[in-house]
């Protein structure tokens, strides 16, 4: 790198990381970590449950919600972080829901025309995206108050959280519910010929649900600072 | 700018209309600019999917090339099974047809010539669960044992009624019959009880449905039968013209022996 450039890209992280703190401080790296657990969207905040229910019936999909709520996440914090400051408060929700269908509704014609098989396959998960709660949820709670950077990682953070319940959600309902992990058959035919039966009732919703539930009885049985106190 | 009150009146209607503004004009730019790109794949991919029905796999790009080989004829009908040569039958959009009274309404349905077989392909639109499905239908050329099947969908639940676009369930069509034995068009129901998960009863009008997908599966059963309805005057029409041809032949032949 040549000596000029040093105080250029200095000056343009100093943009987004006033304090000179470290890009991933302790501070920051817990912003990564704690929607993974303590701090979980789905388990903890009880958010975005509706789509988590919706799209876990198989793994590919999942992952592929996982990755696009990923990007919007981190790109509308980023830009309601920017606009912080400018954003008159009593239209603020308005603001944000916008920043987000736009957003959304630009990505989505770009694939179309650009990469129109995945567009074919996300499409769906695109629009399910503007009605998730967690995005809504972390714009308010914490883009409107923070820098660019932290807003960043938080939303990186939470998508992360999301579709890490989403995956193992999934998992176990493809797993049981169609004896297959991401479209491909596990579960050897000998099984179905001594009489096993993939459980239909694994592919409904409410399976969904119970699933999550378990889940959270395991987080709380092992992380007991959790548990309300009433 | 900055000095003025950020919670007055004249400060929010002043950053809505601005963001109003730029919000507007990068999606209208945006969804003009790429119009033309995103119209040529949607166009090829009715190509493809049109081919897919009578069992040639092709991407998209060179589905054009094909689809101007195999498919011999487009042809958009009247109600009555006559043919309206003036509409070009490859852009009739069911969507917008569907909504026009029955008498104006045009059928299209497209004629394949695949070396020694003839197929007829024909274009299913219905609604599933949450918004519209639609597919494609290539019958034999009796005009009752299906070829190949195709479905997609626009909104339909991922994992669920969006398995319609998975081969294994498009398969099933494969060999059905949309006509009984006693010449009355009964399409094919995607059914929940028909014990035959394995589609090996190819006489029983039915194919297995898909767990957690009832309503999706319904809609394809009465896309299938609602939109094929209309088909059989014409499709009568062809069959008499076969037999008037048989006929014919057979004459010249006598004639020829004598």
């Amino acid at each position: 790198m040549s000596k000029a450039l040093k105080p250029v890209i200095k000056s343009s992280l100093f943009f987004i990381n006033k304090n000179n703190e470290p890009l991933f401080s302790k501070k920051n790296r817990a912003l990564l970590s704690d929607p993974m657990d303590d701090n979980n969207p789905i388990t903890v905040q009880v958010l975005g449950v509706c789509s988590a229910l919706a799209i876990t019936v198989q793994l590919k999909p999942a992952i592929v919600m996982t990755i696009s709520v990923m990007v919007v996440m981190g790109a509308s914090n980023v830009i309601i972080s920017l606009l912080r400051n400018l954003i008159p408060n009593r239209i603020r929700i308005i603001v944000q829901l916008v920043v987000v269908a736009s957003m959304v509704a630009l990505v989505d014609q770009v694939l179309k025309a650009f990469a129109y098989d995945v567009y074919k396959e996300l499409s769906i998960f695109i629009g399910l995206i503007i009605t998730n709660c967690i995005v809504m949820g972390r714009l308010e709670a914490f883009a409107l108050g923070n820098g660019v950077w932290k807003s960043f990682l938080d939303g990186i953070g939470n998508a992360a959280g999301y579709g890490f319940i989403l995956i193992i959600v999934a998992f176990f309902r493809e797993l049981l519910g169609s004896g297959k992990l991401y479209g491909y058959q596990v579960i050897p035919d000998l099984f179905y010929e001594m009489g096993y039966e993939n459980n239909g009732l694994m592919l409904l919703s409410p399976m969904a649900l119970i699933t999550v539930g378990i889940f959270i009885w395991i987080q709380r049985s092992r992380n007991r600072k959790l548990i309300e106190k009433n | 700018m900055l000095k003025m009150n950020r919670d007055s009146n004249s400060y929010t209607f002043l950053f809505a209309t601005i963001m109003v503004f730029i919000v507007a004009s990068t999606l209208a730019f945006t969804a003009s600019s790429l119009k033309k790109k995103q119209d040529e794949n949607v166009r090829k991919e009715q190509m493809q999917n049109i081919l897919s029905t009578i069992g040639i796999a092709i991407d998209r790009d060179g589905a054009e090339e094909l689809y101007d080989k195999y498919i011999t004829e487009q042809i958009s009908l009247r109600q009555d099974g006559t043919v309206d040569s003036k509409i070009n039958a490859f852009n009739i959009s069911l969507k917008k047809e569907t909504r026009k009274p029955l008498k104006e309404q045009r059928f299209p349905i497209y004629v394949a010539n695949v070396i020694d077989s003839k197929y007829y392909i024909v274009p299913l639109i219905g609604s599933g669960l949450w918004d519209v499905i639609w597919g494609y239908l290539a019958l034999e050329e009796d005009m009752r044992t299906i070829k190949g099947a195709v479905f997609d969908h626009k909104g339909e639940t991922a994992g669920l009624g969006a398995e319609i676009t998975q081969n294994w369930f498009q398969e099933s069509f494969k060999g059905e019959k949309i006509i009984n034995s006693d010449d009355i068009l009964v399409g094919i129901s995607v059914s929940k009880t028909n014990n035959d998960s394995k589609g090996l009863d190819k006489d029983d009008h039915e194919v297995d449905a898909i767990s957690g997908a009832t309503i999706t599966g319904d809609g394809v059963t009465d896309m299938i039968l609602g939109r094929l309805k209309y088909y059989m005057t014409y499709f009568d029409i062809i069959k008499k013209e076969v037999i008037k041809k048989d006929e014919i032949d057979s004459d010249n032949k006598i004639i020829a022996l004598k």
